[in-house]
């Protein structure tokens, strides 16, 4: 038994199958209960009002963003090392969830920006990232859809996703040359001794569980559509060959 | 591979349009943007650093499809990809090409452009250097992206939208360079991060680019 065994697409059915109502009802569980606990059980924050609350999405969002990039380089190296086509499939079901993420991350932002900043958008080190991982997203998925042949396209989005990973990093790197940073610091880490008080901690990590989940549950919708539609493909050239 | 490299001069020389397209793109922008700002020399001066790393990499952008897009229709791609030397050198040297005829000629006029955008003294040998040093990697990382795109019909907006955040870097690390090169700040580490990625393309693109073009060719 080795992990492997689910790159067969049959075992990842199946399996997928299986687990997929317990990764929705998980999702939905977590979900409700962050976010109502977050939204309309913790207290205002004393200087921000109830603007804090929009951390409950933001947050999360922004770090499944990174994830979802971080698990497309992944599965992208695993496609290039050892060809496994759930691999490939896999990473581009996740491109346009990670892109949502980031999206998502940046709405919120403004949003909370507006009223604390008193601007909708700064060219902070942060925000300029996010922003330049958005391009990344559009342009990674608009290559697989540029590309008719799905191995060429799988083969060329993983050295897409290779460089781009690099190129990100640098870009990350190099925005903070600004240092006019808005964004504020962490505020979630496991050795730091300032977090935010628990009030706000707790619905906080019970969203980003969610949060994590959401991710797992529609990557795995979106793969295992991916595969029926590539089986489809596969039956459809075969009537046609009879 | 010498020969490669002559035999894309040529061309490139002598097909007209595309070699001299970067150039006079670079020369409108420099003209147009002054006219369109206004003539206060505080402002204009200012954003000139920013301006001509802008311009520059418009520029390069502008020819890049040129790279693979015509050899891959003649079929010469296929022989070169076939021929004795390996395909990460062709990458190489077609970079090497391409960079000749847009990345040196736009650092040799844009100290001339320069003027018109009223840019302080100071800045002057700076956007020389890292224009020297950041326009190889602009040249690399396209011809990375041409061999991505190489095997599509209408890759030219794709090509765009792939190349555009990895020009992120080189982008702000230029202006910075020339910015704090006109303010007489000290400019070692973005000059020297420039230049590691200049020199960080060259060494590992290639191969990207070359494993791409094998899959194209497929």
């Amino acid at each position: 038994m080795s992990i492997w065994e689910y790159a067969n697409p049959k075992k990842f059915m199946q399996t997928s199958a299986w687990a997929l109502p317990w990764a929705v009802g998980l999702t939905v569980i977590l979900l409700v209960v962050g976010l109502v606990w977050g939204f309309f059980f913790t207290p205002d924050d004393y200087k921000q009002g109830s603007t804090v609350k929009i951390i409950y999405l933001h947050v999360p969002a922004a770090m499944m963003a990174i994830n979802a990039w971080i698990m497309m380089l992944v599965t992208s190296l695993i496609w290039i090392v050892r060809r496994h086509h759930v691999s490939a499939l896999a990473a581009k079901a996740a491109a346009p969830v990670g892109l949502t993420f980031t999206l998502i991350a940046l709405v919120t932002g403004a949003l909370w920006g507006q009223p604390m900043w008193g601007t909708w958008w700064a060219w902070d080190p942060r925000l300029t990232s996010f922003l330049i991982l958005t391009l990344f997203y559009f342009g990674y998925m608009a290559l697989w859809a540029a590309i008719e042949d799905p191995d060429t396209a799988a083969d060329l989005t993983s050295i897409l996703c290779l460089v781009g990973s690099v190129f990100a990093l640098l870009s990350r790197y190099a925005v903070n040359f600004w240092n006019q940073g808005l964004h504020q610091g962490a505020s979630l880490s496991m050795d730091k001794q300032e977090n935010v008080s628990d009030v706000f901690w707790l619905p906080l990590v019970v969203c980003i569980a969610g949060f994590i989940l959401l991710f797992v549950t529609m990557v795995l919708v979106r793969t295992r559509t991916e595969i029926r539609a590539r089986r489809l493909k596969a039956l459809l050239a075969r009537e046609r060959v009879a | 591979m010498k020969a490669l490299l002559l035999r894309d001069l040529r061309l490139a020389f002598r097909s007209g349009g595309g070699f001299g397209l970067g150039l006079a793109f670079f020369f409108l922008l420099s003209v147009l943007v002054p006219l369109g700002v206004g003539p206060e020399g505080g402002t204009l001066g200012r954003i000139a650093p920013g301006i001509l790393w802008v311009g520059a990499l418009l520029a390069c952008l502008l020819s890049l499809d040129r790279i693979f897009a015509l050899d891959h229709e003649d079929g010469s791609l296929d022989l070169l990809a076939t021929a004795p030397i390996p395909l990460e050198a062709v990458v190489a040297v077609k970079a090497l090409a391409h960079w000749l005829v847009t990345g040196l000629p736009l650092t040799l006029i844009a100290p001339g452009l320069a003027v018109f955008l009223n840019l302080p003294s100071g800045g002057y040998p700076w956007l020389v250097v890292s224009l020297v040093l950041g326009t190889p990697a602009l040249s690399m990382i396209g011809a990375f992206g041409a061999a991505l795109t190489v095997g599509l019909r209408r890759g030219g907006l794709l090509l765009s939208l792939l190349v555009l955040p990895l020009y992120v870097p080189t982008l702000i690390f230029g202006g910075e360079v020339v910015r704090r090169g006109a303010e007489g700040m000290a400019l070692g580490t973005p000059l020297a991060l420039l230049a590691a990625i200049s020199l960080g393309a060259a060494a590992l693109l290639p191969f990207a680019a070359a494993s791409a073009i094998r899959v194209n060719l497929r």
